[in-house]
């Protein structure tokens, strides 16, 4: 046990002394999160429209400034004629043209009826779904200003009530996720890469031969890195309650103990990593290649799941990381406790293992 | 010049005579176009819809019927209380609750108006958007439904005013996520292969020591700059290629620009990555901290870049800081030339900033490690 400590204490000073490595593993999650937090959204705000008015006349007019005095659009310009709708889509300059037909007014109040085309850059067909979207509730506003008069009878009105995040604030998403993926990567890499590293310098076979156990290395070379992401994800909750207003529903004391075990799970993960690579540069392709993408796009960080194609909702069930969001958003938002969440804590608790089993078996493999 | 091709002849041993390196540059990445442009759809569909109905009237069924009928929603639960609703709703077994309330065919038969109670899951604010506007279509329609059907022939009724609008989706018509984000995708996976071999290779020679060596030889800095650089240079274009296939083949993604205009701009768009790959080097002096420098930035230039939530949506200062974002223009001009078809003057700003970008990164790199060495 004494010898334990011994190594134990070994791996630290190697961390603490390497400053530079110090300063990029606590500065760099925190720079993330803050300008994640506050720059990433996935709400339409001020895109850039065209208006091309056959019509001209006060109706128009009235609907296009009700149209750029809304905060989901700004006007980016006027054009004359449909041709110049390619031209302008091709350049990337605006995602919608709103296309007003020739005497509006007049169709309106002749017909009781007249048409607004909302043509749009489909490339991206979600933001050309919303701006579609909200132009016709801002049209709908208008059309009920217009018929102030006329009392619509039997109505059904749907009284709406979002839970867990009232205001529909993105950052609600964002900062789990941030702060899931900073956990996930940060600890992976950086026990793949350090036991990688001892392989790659010859020091590895040193320590194989040493009197520890092949258990007691791994685990004395990752408790200092399960000292380290602790320290960052205590950084990561803070931030996100002073500056982002992010609600602690449940206890904190819990969302401590499911970080840690996730944390555990990416460090383990980390480990297997590392039996599987001979150099540092294929353990840190593995963790970054491997992990980053699946991490981002099949977590349910900023895809829901649930409108996946049915196979990768399975696929998307090996990824630890879904678990942990779906933990920390439950404890975080909706204030639940281990009784609601404790199927999740059982796999991620459950796959832990199997990634610890697993490398400990390799390493055995390695040392006959 | 014999000079540089000895060097690049090295650089290419070295890569193929790693064979764990091998699936890890082009299986896993293109593996993963192949899968995770599955995954990016914001669509919103298989909604866990749950009701609660305290009416037990034709009405009210026939309005559940509607959500039944619906294909956004999924899974159709009947609660018998407010209460078990809300314990499903923080399980997560349902998204969207709606409750009918006591006497709701009876008020809206005497006062023409009733409320509906709707719960909606907010933890994913744009998901629960979407999922509001559904609700109140379905809503809407059996209103108008409801019209027809109550009002007395003698009910004389003014016709309202109303507008109607047409969508033109262009360039997408079917609203087919894939054809958005496979472009996207594929510049991540050259960015990212690229970057990261780039930014490891001369710190790991610095690491391991044998870069020592290389200086002591009498080649120039920048034949050796060129020499190191120039197989990253050939991977990341062949990843393009081989994506580029299987976009078309598997995806069906359009190619409606010009091919040679789009290998011209990633051509130019590698050597920025590189310079960033090459400076990341000089400054570091273990592969450890090299990739950690490149993570820290990977992560920050993929978020911030437009390729999953909008630009226009970020403050002022975001979408300033956007602007020194390489990946930012290399998937404005993947979606422009690929899928609208736009030529060489629509995408002349993002050709130009991203020359300028190439110019001043490798300057820089040359120029600091002539520094250090």
């Amino acid at each position: 046990m004494k010898r334990f400590i011994g190594f134990i204490k070994k791996e630290f000073y190697h961390i603490f002394r390497d400053r530079r490595s110090l300063f990029i593993l606590f500065g760099m999650p925190i720079a993330q999160i803050l300008l994640f937090g506050f720059a990433i959204t996935n709400e339409i705000n001020n895109v850039d429209i065209a208006i091309l008015d056959h019509s001209k006349d006060a109706t128009t007019k009235e609907i296009i400034n009700k149209i750029s005095a809304s905060k989901y659009f700004s006007i980016n310009q006027f054009v004359d004629k449909e041709s110049d709708i390619e031209t302008i889509f091709k350049k990337g300059k605006v995602k919608a043209v709103l296309n007003f037909e020739k005497d509006f007014s007049k169709n309106l109040i002749k017909e009781h009826k007249a048409t607004i085309q909302i043509i749009t850059d489909a490339t991206d067909p979600n933001t050309a779904n919303t701006i579609s979207n909200y132009v016709n509730a801002i049209l709908q506003q208008y059309q009920k200003e217009l018929n102030k008069d006329i009392t619509i009878a039997y109505q059904i009105v749907p009284a709406t009530r979002m839970v867990y995040n009232p205001e529909l604030k993105s950052v609600y998403m964002f900062v789990p996720g941030v702060m899931t993926i900073i956990l996930m990567l940060v600890s992976a890499m950086m026990t793949s890469i350090s036991i990688t590293r001892e392989k790659e310098l010859g020091t590895m076979e040193i320590l194989l031969v040493s009197p520890l156990k092949p258990i007691q290395v791994i685990v004395g070379k990752v408790f200092p890195y399960i000292f380290l992401s602790i320290i960052n994800a205590i950084v990561i909750v803070m931030l996100s309650i002073f500056i982002f207003n992010m609600p602690v529903q449940g206890s904190l004391f819990l969302l401590g103990l499911e970080s840690i075990l996730f944390i555990i799970s990416a460090l383990a993960l980390g480990i297997l990593i590392s039996t599987i690579s001979a150099t540092q540069q294929t353990a840190m392709m593995i963790s970054l290649m491997g992990l980053m993408l699946p991490v981002i796009l099949l977590s349910g960080f900023i895809f829901p799941i649930s409108s996946m194609p049915v196979p990768l909702q399975y696929i998307s069930n090996i990824i630890p990381a879904k678990w942990f969001i779906i933990i920390i958003k439950g404890i975080m938002l909706k204030g639940v406790g281990l009784q609601f969440i404790w199927k999740e804590t059982l796999i991620l608790l459950g796959m832990t293992v199997f990634f610890i089993g697993l490398s400990v078996k390799k390493y055995k493999i390695r040392l006959e | 010049m014999k000079t540089i091709i000895y060097i690049i002849q090295k650089e290419f041993k070295q890569i193929f005579r790693n064979k764990g390196m091998l699936p890890i540059i082009f299986v896993l990445p293109l593996l993963q176009l192949v899968i995770l442009s599955n995954a990016a759809t914001f669509e919103v569909k298989n909604i866990k819809f749950g009701y609660i109905d305290n009416d037990h009237t034709s009405t009210s069924r026939a309005l559940i019927e509607k959500f039944n009928a619906s294909t956004y929603f999924d899974v159709l639960t009947d609660f018998p209380s407010e209460k078990l609703a809300s314990a499903a709703m923080l399980k997560g077994e349902v998204d969207v609750v709606v409750a009918v309330p006591h006497y709701f065919e009876r008020d809206l038969q005497k006062e023409k108006h009733t409320n509906l109670g709707v719960t909606i899951n907010a933890i994913d604010g744009a998901a629960a958007g979407v999922e509001n506007v559904y609700v109140t279509q379905i809503v809407q329609r059996f209103n108008q439904h409801l019209k027809v059907d109550l009002i007395q022939i003698s009910d004389k009724q003014i016709q309202p005013i109303s507008i109607e609008t047409i969508p033109l989706f262009w360039y997408n018509e079917t609203l087919n996520y894939k054809t958005f984000m496979v472009p996207g995708i594929l510049v991540l996976l050259v960015t990212m292969i690229t970057l990261f071999l780039s930014g490891m290779n001369i710190v790991r020679e610095k690491e391991i020591g044998t870069l020592e060596q290389i200086n002591v030889t009498p080649i120039k800095k920048s034949q050796f700059i060129i020499g190191k650089l120039f197989p990253f240079w050939v991977i990341g274009m062949g990843l393009l290629t081989v994506g580029l296939i299987l976009a078309r083949l598997i995806f069906n993604v359009p190619m409606l620009g010009s091919l040679p205009l789009m290998y011209f701009y990633t051509s130019i768009y590698i050597l920025v990555v590189l310079g960033i790959g090459l400076f990341i080097s000089n400054f570091t002096d273990t592969q450890q901290q090299a990739m950690f420098i490149a993570w820290f930035f990977i992560v920050i230039f993929i978020l911030m870049s437009g390729l999953f939530t909008p630009i226009e949506s970020m403050p002022k200062w975001a979408q300033i800081l956007t602007e020194f974002n390489p990946i930012k223009y290399f998937v404005e001009v993947m979606r422009m030339v690929m899928l609208k078809g736009s030529g060489f003057m629509d995408i002349l700003p993002q050709l130009l900033k991203t020359l300028v970008y190439a110019i001043v990164m490798n300057g820089l790199a040359v120029w600091s490690y002539k520094k250090t060495t």
